[in-house]
């Protein structure tokens, strides 16, 4: 121990002291300990300080790319804040309409599939191990269900011209664009909408393929943020957008809810065809939209030169945490080289990825059945009865609101009013939990994403609060 | 490319018996109980009560702690230091991603592809020698027989990352107590980070470390990877985890645990919570007995194999401590011996060189496969080389 230290561990307390000249021992920081013959004012009684100082750290740099990031991924954020409002308010029955989780059971026709494919991994004949069929091997090795393929390819792309070789299943979403991020490099440009759904961005600048965070405008340097209003119909000016490599474009939209129409992804097919981009479409939420807005971009006439697709089973079976997705890459779409991107996303999945779990495909070829779809729009109807009782709440409370259409996500305005605020005073008054637009780009300030995923007779009841708290 | 070449071969000869000793793939069924975990879970996700929807990408708070207190008993890692994800290859991706693209590596010279192909992708080579198949800017560490398999670390140059795997796959050499020291001391005046491959751990015999933790010191200079695949017949229901200890700092002290848990929640959301539970009941006491005594089935393979390459005169190395068996054909090609011995005895084996250029003369058969399959696959083998 200092001599320093010595000498004020047996005359002070480390609470209170009216030697340190105030009490706020917050302030101080153990590593600001004092240098030996000078006391500036501030000491704090730390036992070992020594400890800290010679912690062993290697010679190994840290990735300035994750030095980047300005603060957690945001949904764990949200998650905090949820768990540490609950211990606040141990008696609260704290509603979450933040994270959008599903919470509905799994429909027992894709449940007892998963159950029998569970019990046949016990069997000889029902054992597999590596997702290798049996029979013929395909020459691209996907490590996925083969059946699994075909019957995602005909369900969801039926006479679209995506084939069951194009469709790479995996354990989701999030997943795949990091996969497709680690596929492009660090050497592309890409744009998001904003605001958007966070992976698209935090992986963009994992990766490196962005600047700095610039605090004055919210954005990361290098991104082109593509404006989502009220004002523009939460579609971009296209014409007031950079040509960037990748284009992230996802419909309906999280966080806004929004559909583009047949006649938008037009023109944003087009935007990518003059330009030479590649749009990564997140169609996660296609099985929400009502009306005749496109489910998906291959839809959409020249787009399998320009687009590759992901989706999920998470929003429509409830698999948030059994894990199925999958990214349909069509043969025409092809590097400036003339190489097929399908090939190295491939080599990608082969390399850093291993399959999703056989358990899961199982479910999912369940999930694609005729008895499986009639299913999961059963579980996607009562969601969307959810979102209807949100907007109405809303609206009647003379709020503007969006989305909740085509999206289980109710987009709500509250113009001049700082996100963050609204979600702490949301929270704080009615015990509900949502997600504070800024946390899906500067394009979300001012407004708050209401999910619509919560047991019926919790969504009215956060409904009755909101009504409570803005009548 | 060993995929195709046996689709060719089985097109060729359509009624031979073709058995696989390549691929590493576990062949025996799941222990009932594991299963039975599993169903169940999987069931009650149609039940109000029993629905789980998103759970924490780290994975849930049970598992990381039967893996803490199961694994590492004794060993101190904290479940906080666990990472459950869906498989080894799934992180070794994600562990690439935390270190970018500005960062030397060294692996071993055979070593698991994925360890190479990941450090490419991501940008941290230059361009191959199509020649030796190596990578520029890439530190190879030979490990043969006339270094006992452990690389010569004084002739090894500093990088920032080292990819050890032990027991190791393709060689099956477990490293011993006084390598691991070396190899965390050589780690620690080089400021380097060990990422350890303990995948195969549970088919250590001999009392040799099964987990680099067991040296002193490791906590600050390692993280370390492993899997259920190998371990529960997990190779199709996906499970993994990885370590990194709290006391693993980067050059300017920050916490390498804090960067790898944004990277685990941006860029992957969680295993399968099926998988965990199976994972859970694998690490029962009911489960963890069962799952032994399948690890002990494969162990018992690599017996029979080992006896049948020593019969005929030939060096196997490996198969006591790992379920492979690393065979010198000195002179040769291996290319040339995986297509004799798949012509003249319809068994798929994988050549060395697939795992490096010091690879070129071995030949990697694996120990995994129905009893049955083992025994013919040696008896042709016994018949074709002697």
């Amino acid at each position: 121990m200092s001599a320093i230290n010595q000498i004020v561990s047996t005359s002070i307390s480390s609470s209170t002291s009216t030697f340190l000249g105030h009490n706020n021992l917050k302030n101080i920081k153990p590593s600001s300990v004092a240098i030996p013959g000078k006391i500036n004012g501030v000491v704090k009684c730390v036992a070992s300080p020594s400890a800290e100082k010679t912690a062993y750290k290697t010679k190994v740099s840290r990735n300035e790319n994750l030095a980047k990031l300005q603060a957690g991924y945001l949904f764990p954020e949200i998650a905090r804040r949820r768990a540490a409002h609950m211990l606040k308010y141990p008696d609260a029955q704290v509603i979450s309409l933040g994270i959008g989780d599903t919470t509905e059971p799994i429909p027992e026709v894709i449940t007892s599939a998963m159950s029998k494919r569970s019990y046949a991994l016990s069997t000889v004949d029902g054992y597999s191990g590596y997702g290798a069929e049996q029979g013929e091997k395909a020459l691209f090795v996907y490590l996925s269900s083969q059946q699994l393929r075909a019957a995602i390819a005909s369900t969801y792309y039926a006479d679209l011209g995506i084939e069951e070789d194009d469709i790479f299943v995996s354990d989701g979403a999030k997943s795949d664009i990091s996969r497709l991020q680690v596929l492009f490099g660090s050497n592309v440009t890409m744009a998001v909408q904003d605001p958007s759904y966070p992976a698209y961005v935090d992986s963009s600048v994992i990766l490196g393929q962005t600047g700095q965070f610039q605090k004055d405008v919210e954005k990361y340097g290098n991104i082109e943020y593509m404006r989502c209003t009220p004002e523009n119909g939460f579609f971009p000016d296209l014409s007031t957008v950079r040509r960037t490599d990748i284009i992230f474009f996802c419909s309906p939209n999280n966080p806004t809810g929004y559909a583009a129409s047949r006649e938008q992804l037009t023109r944003l097919v087009q935007f990518a065809k003059e330009n030479g981009s590649i749009i990564v479409y997140d169609s996660a939420y296609a099985m929400y939209v009502s009306d005749d807005s496109p489910r998906s971009i291959f839809e959409i006439p020249g787009a399998k030169e320009v687009a590759l697709e992901v989706s999920s089973f998470s929003k429509y079976a409830g698999f948030t945490g059994v894990r199925l997705g999958w990214t349909a890459i069509p043969k025409d779409l092809l590097y400036s080289d003339g190489f097929p991107l399908a090939k190295d996303f491939n080599r990608i999945v082969c390399t850093c990825f291993n399959g999703a779990s056989n358990i899961a495909q199982a479910g999912g070829l369940a999930c694609v059945s005729a008895e499986g779809i009639k299913a999961m729009h059963e579980v996607v109807g009562f969601y969307k009865e959810n979102t209807a009782i949100i907007v109405d709440t809303f609206e009647s409370l003379g709020f503007k609101v969006y989305g909740g259409k085509n999206a289980p996500y109710v987009w709500v305005h509250f113009p001049g009013r700082s996100s963050w605020d609204v979600f702490s005073e949301i929270l704080e008054k009615t015990h509900v939990v949502t997600t504070p637009g800024s946390g899906f780009g500067p394009g979300g300030e001012g407004f708050v994403r209401v999910s619509a995923f919560g047991h019926g007779e919790n969504v009215l009841e956060a409904c009755r609060r909101f009504k409570q708290l803005y009548k | 490319m060993i995929w195709t070449r046996e689709i060719e071969h089985k097109n060729k000869y359509p009624n031979a018996n073709v058995i696989s000793l390549g691929i590493g793939d576990t062949t025996e069924p799941l222990p009932d109980v594991v299963a039975l975990s599993m169903a169940n879970y999987a069931r009650k996700l149609s039940t109000p009560k029993g629905y789980r929807g998103y759970g924490a990408e780290q994975g849930c708070k049970a598992l990381r702690k039967a893996i803490a207190e199961t694994v590492y008993k004794d060993i101190g890692i904290k479940d906080s230091e666990v990472f459950v994800s869906d498989g080894a290859q799934g992180d070794i991706c994600r562990l690439q991603l935390l270190f970018g693209s500005n960062m030397s590596v060294a692996v071993q010279d055979p070593t698991f592809p994925a360890y190479v192909d990941s450090s490419v992708i991501i940008g941290q080579t230059g361009d191959v020698n199509r020649e030796s198949g190596s990578y520029q800017k890439i530190e190879y560490m030979a490990c043969g027989p006339h270094n006992s398999f452990f690389p010569d670390l004084s002739k090894t140059g500093r990088t920032d990352i080292i990819f050890f795997c032990s027991p190791n796959n393709p060689t099956g050499h477990a490293a011993s107590f006084e390598q691991l020291e070396q190899l965390v001391q050589f780690a620690q005046e080089n400021g380097s980070i060990i990422v350890y491959d303990s995948a195969y751990a549970v088919y250590i015999k001999d009392g040799r470390p099964r987990s680099i933790y067991e040296v002193p010191g490791a906590r600050k200079v390692a993280i370390e990877v492993s899997s259920f695949s190998k371990i529960a017949g997990f190779t199709g229901v996906r499970l993994g985890w990885t370590v990194v200890p709290e006391e693993l700092l980067y050059s300017n002290g920050f916490p390498v645990i804090k960067d790898y848990n944004r990277v685990v929640c941006t860029c992957f959301n969680g295993a399968s919570r099926i998988s965990q539970a199976g994972g859970l009941a694998c690490l029962s006491s009911e489960g963890f007995k069962a799952v032994l005594s399948l690890v002990d089935y494969y162990k018992e393979n690599a017996e029979i194999l080992l006896e049948t390459f020593k019969s005929v005169g030939l060096r196997a190395y490996g198969g006591e401590n790992a379920p492979y068996l690393w065979v010198h054909f000195p002179g040769s090609n291996s290319w040339d011996v995986f297509n004799e011995i798949l012509e003249k005895t319809h068994i798929i084996t994988v050549p060395g060189s697939g795992f490096g250029p010091a690879g070129k003369e071995f030949i990697r058969v694996t120990a995994f496969g129905h009893r049955e399959n083992i025994l013919e696959a040696s008896k042709r083998l016994r018949s074709f080389l002697s």
